[in-house]
């Protein structure tokens, strides 16, 4: 085995070869270019956003990863205290106008594909996913007000949320409310300006109270009283933390306060609070859109939210991958089990098969993950600019069918990727001196937030696989199986038999669909739907498998074409994908049958037998 | 008051360089390639007097290959308002680079010309001496503080001994060092901005500028790797191999 020195640059968040890859070789993102909203773009103005976001991410967010897990926000009773490194990094980033990337020009953004701003925000992510939480979180508050809010709300707002004077959060939570948004308690109640006030408490707020920017905008869920009972009767409604002049500026302090702060395992620079809302006589609020609308406003921007939160796992998982490699390689440990003649030099790690075997199951974790969150990426910009009305549809409910899935795999793949990444690194890597055992830490979060994958789990088999008639899935259907056809017309005998492997994958998990749609109500569905989390992850990895088989597809053709050391990336491509087809894709079998019978070992597990 | 900004393309400083495997250089294909530090803060500081209202003009110039544009656009997203590229795909040497400055410059008449004090890939710290030389213009190098007054530049530069400033009589070459400024980053809505500014291509034939090199390289190789050291037994055994063997001491 030879080991090849990384010839281009020696990043540890991301591999720019890669990213080049999956944008440009695998989706031919720069074919956006001829849509009217993109038209001043080239591919020169992408790389551009990516390059200066990288920078940034280099320089100002990785620098105090560290720093930040360590020295936690902390609060006195009276301010929230946050090391200054934080708000540093975010001025950077706000100034160089990132909040704003995928806006209109008009509104000082870029307009800028929505896949490219997750290729951008990628690097923030794998830099320092914590102090990446606060333009998330303003990010997609910006865009709920945007689609959703009334002009006098979006002319308040919007504007500071895209500069990054004021920041946003998202209220959803309250403790006995969690997954069970149906027992929110928070009351909004009607005031006579036509305005609200909120009384009640949330819980897990992210953002929920800093003095990073000037002003807080919050978005929360509350009840109207007299609404109908669960979730039909949740309404949205923006809280400020402090109220907002028509000229901008800034009025008095609202009826927010906080009442603590969360301590948690990763994520530890994103201060996550409790908030009291309405302790001195009610938050001052208005209202989103209609009444008893919320949620399906918040869901509305569900699946970007979703795979926002899978490509951060799969960043978390890329880096962590990098780390590992570069480790494998400098450690000299041991000698070829050839060879062990002692008085020769230890080798470098990464000449044991075990270490390789590891560093490979992570390439394909998050190389794949990648590779998926930005396809689903695309396919948003697909649903909102393909030019034919067919085509946009399809690619909601590819979307749609998609979106559990890219939320949860690498929630579950890359996490397990951070895990063989300390593996790689040995008892170092288990120690706090390294940079591994944060990345795991922060990532564990991703499984959970934002929908559980158990919750995802549900929606994918109770819902997304059936959903209008089982199109969606029909239309991924379609999708793998134009991958198949290109694998077993081309030359190489093993892809061919990729292609029927993804295939017959494929029919597993349209059998298992289709016995539960059939038996919807009944004893097989009841099973099947408890085994859900099964059927996720047997449609994760056979999706990622169709994604695996894409890269070696392009991987193969480029390869007759290239000289080294460019060959020796797209040998990596077919190793990993080699690696995925007949490492990971078999365990489907497993999950298979595990569907199908169905069994049933869990749902008859008693409490009592614990 | 015009400002010329000489800008070159060089490999990125965080990408680890590779000699040919023929000897003849070192690898560029597939390796990032970005805008010479000292060049962008020499870039920085133009945008700094612009804003200042010193400066009316920004000028960016790059000699080099094609994709010296992408160079030349980060430059114009940074803040300068127009660029030009003196394109060739032969090897240029600084000589060369400070005779195609000129014929830039006396198209242009800046008043004053900022550049990097050497670019990172050759470190060969010259083109701006040479370029003040041939211009018979005033030069500051290692500059650390610019002040421009009325017909005078005012230069702080760094010096082994520490700072020195002299005063300058405009028109002048200022080269810039490290401790200048801090470059800002480029801004989203400057890069689509860039897109709509000027990029004017010129020839070398057509400044009348002969770039034959006049250094030939015969060869390029990696440094000798480290070696792995000795223990002496006592002092005097280090003093002779320092004298013998090293030859550091007499």
């Amino acid at each position: 085995m030879t080991t090849s020195k990384p010839i281009s640059i020696q990043s540890m968040l991301l591999s720019r070869r890669d990213l080049e890859f999956v944008l440009y070789e695998l989706l031919h993102v720069d074919t956006l270019t001829t849509r009217p909203r993109y038209a001043d773009h080239t591919r020169e103005t992408f790389d551009a956003a990516i390059d200066v976001t990288a920078k940034i991410a280099e320089e100002q967010f990785a620098t105090h990863n560290k720093k930040i897990d360590q020295n936690e926000p902390t609060f006195d009773g009276k301010r929230v205290m946050i090391i200054p490194e934080v708000k540093a990094a975010l001025d950077a980033y706000c100034s160089a106008g990132l909040m704003a990337a995928a806006h209109d020009y008009e509104l000082g953004g870029m307009q800028l594909p929505y896949v490219v701003t997750q290729a951008c925000f990628a690097h923030i992510n794998a830099a320092n996913i914590a102090t990446a939480a606060y333009p998330l979180l303003t990010t997609a508050n910006a865009n709920l007000i945007n689609a959703w809010g009334s002009e006098e709300q979006k002319a308040t707002y919007l504007p500071h949320l895209l500069s990054g004077r004021f920041f946003g959060t998202m209220c959803l939570t309250e403790t006995q409310a969690g997954s069970s948004l149906a027992d929110t308690r928070t009351r909004a109640e009607p005031q006579p300006d036509g305005g609200y006030r909120l009384y009640g408490s949330k819980m897990w707020i992210s953002a929920g109270e800093h003095e990073l920017s000037e002003n807080i905008v919050h978005l929360v869920l509350a009840k109207i009283p007299g609404s109908p009972p669960g979730v039909k009767g949740i309404s949205l409604f923006i809280a400020p933390k402090y109220l907002v002049h028509p000229d901008g500026s800034l009025g008095e302090r609202n009826d927010i306060s906080l009442a603590g702060l969360n301590h948690k395992m990763g994520y530890r620079g994103t201060v996550n609070t409790v908030l009291n809302f309405g302790e001195k006589g009610g938050a001052i609020a208005s209202l989103v859109g209609k009444p008893n609308a919320g949620l399906a406003y918040m869901f509305h921007m569900m699946n970007e939210a979703r795979i926002g939160v899978g490509l951060g796992a799969v960043m978390l998982g890329y880096t962590g991958y990098l780390h590992a490699l570069d480790y494998a390689r400098k450690r000299p440990q041991g000698r070829p089990a050839s060879g062990k003649d002692p008085l020769q030099p230890q080798i470098p790690i990464v000449g044991h098969a075990d270490v390789r075997r590891m560093l490979l199951a992570q390439k394909a974790y998050v190389e794949g993950g990648l590779a998926l969150g930005l396809y689903c990426a695309l396919l948003v910009d697909e649903q909102r600019t393909a030019e034919s009305q067919d085509a946009r549809r399809e690619a909601g409910l590819l979307l749609d069918v998609l979106t559990p899935i890219a939320k949860a795999w690498p929630s579950q793949w890359c996490l397990e990727a951070n895990s063989l990444a300390i593996q790689v690194h040995g008892g170092y890597g288990y120690s706090r001196e390294y940079n591994v055992e944060q990345f795991y830490r922060d990532n564990r979060l991703n499984p959970i937030h934002e929908g559980t994958n158990g919750i995802q789990a549900i929606d994918l088999l109770g819902r997304k696989v059936g959903m209008e008639g089982g199109a969606a899935l029909q239309v991924l259907e379609r999708a793998i199986a134009h991958s198949a056809r290109q694998a077993r017309a081309c030359p190489s005998p093993e892809l061919q038999r990729f292609g029927e492997q993804l295939t017959a994958a494929f029919a597993r998990v349209t059998e298992v669909t289709q016995k539960y749609q059939a038996a919807r109500d009944r004893a097989y569905a009841q099973t099947a739907l408890a085994n859900a989390h099964v059927f996720l992850e047997m449609a994760g990895h056979v999706t990622v498998a169709w994604i695996w088989l894409r890269q070696a597809l392009v991987a193969e053709t480029r390869l007759a074409r290239v000289e080294s050391p460019d060959a020796d990336f797209y040998r990596g491509k077919l190793q990993a994908c080699r690696y995925f087809f007949r490492w990971e894709l078999p365990k489907t079998e497993h999950w298979h049958r595990l569907l199908n019978e169905p069994d049933s070992t869990c749902e008859d597990m008693q409490d009592e037998w614990f | 008051m015009k400002v010329l900004v000489p800008v070159k393309r060089v490999v990125d400083y965080n990408v680890k360089v590779r000699v040919k495997a023929d000897g003849t250089g070192v690898e560029t294909a597939n390796v990032k390639m970005s805008m010479n530090p000292f060049d962008e803060i020499a870039l920085e500081e133009a945008v700094r007097l612009k804003e200042a209202g010193k400066a009316t003009e920004i000028i960016a110039v790059s000699c080099g290959v094609q994709a010296s544009q992408e160079t030349l656009r980060t430059a114009l997203a940074i803040g300068a308002d127009r660029a030009v590229l003196v394109q060739t795909d032969a090897e240029l040497q600084p000589l060369a680079v400070a005779k195609l400055l000129c014929a830039v410059a006396k198209k242009e008449n800046p008043t004053i010309v900022l550049m990097g004090k050497q670019a990172i890939d050759d470190d060969c710290n010259q083109t701006g001496q040479m370029f003040a030389a041939l211009m018979g213009w005033a030069q500051g190098t290692f500059a650390s503080k610019v002040i421009v007054d009325g017909d005078k530049v005012s230069v702080t530069r760094e010096i082994d001994g520490g700072l020195e400033t002299v005063s300058l009589k405009l028109p002048a070459a200022i080269t810039v060092d490290l401790r200048l400024n801090e470059p800002r980053y480029v801004t989203l809505p400057n890069i689509m901005k860039a897109k709509k500014k000027p990029l004017e291509v010129l020839a070398p034939d057509a400044l009348g500028v002969d770039i034959t090199p006049r250094i030939a390289t015969l060869k390029v190789e990696e440094p000798p790797k480290r070696k792995a050291g000795v223990k002496v037994p006592d002092a005097k055994t280090l003093v002779e191999k320092l004298k013998n063997e090293a030859k550091v001491i007499q």
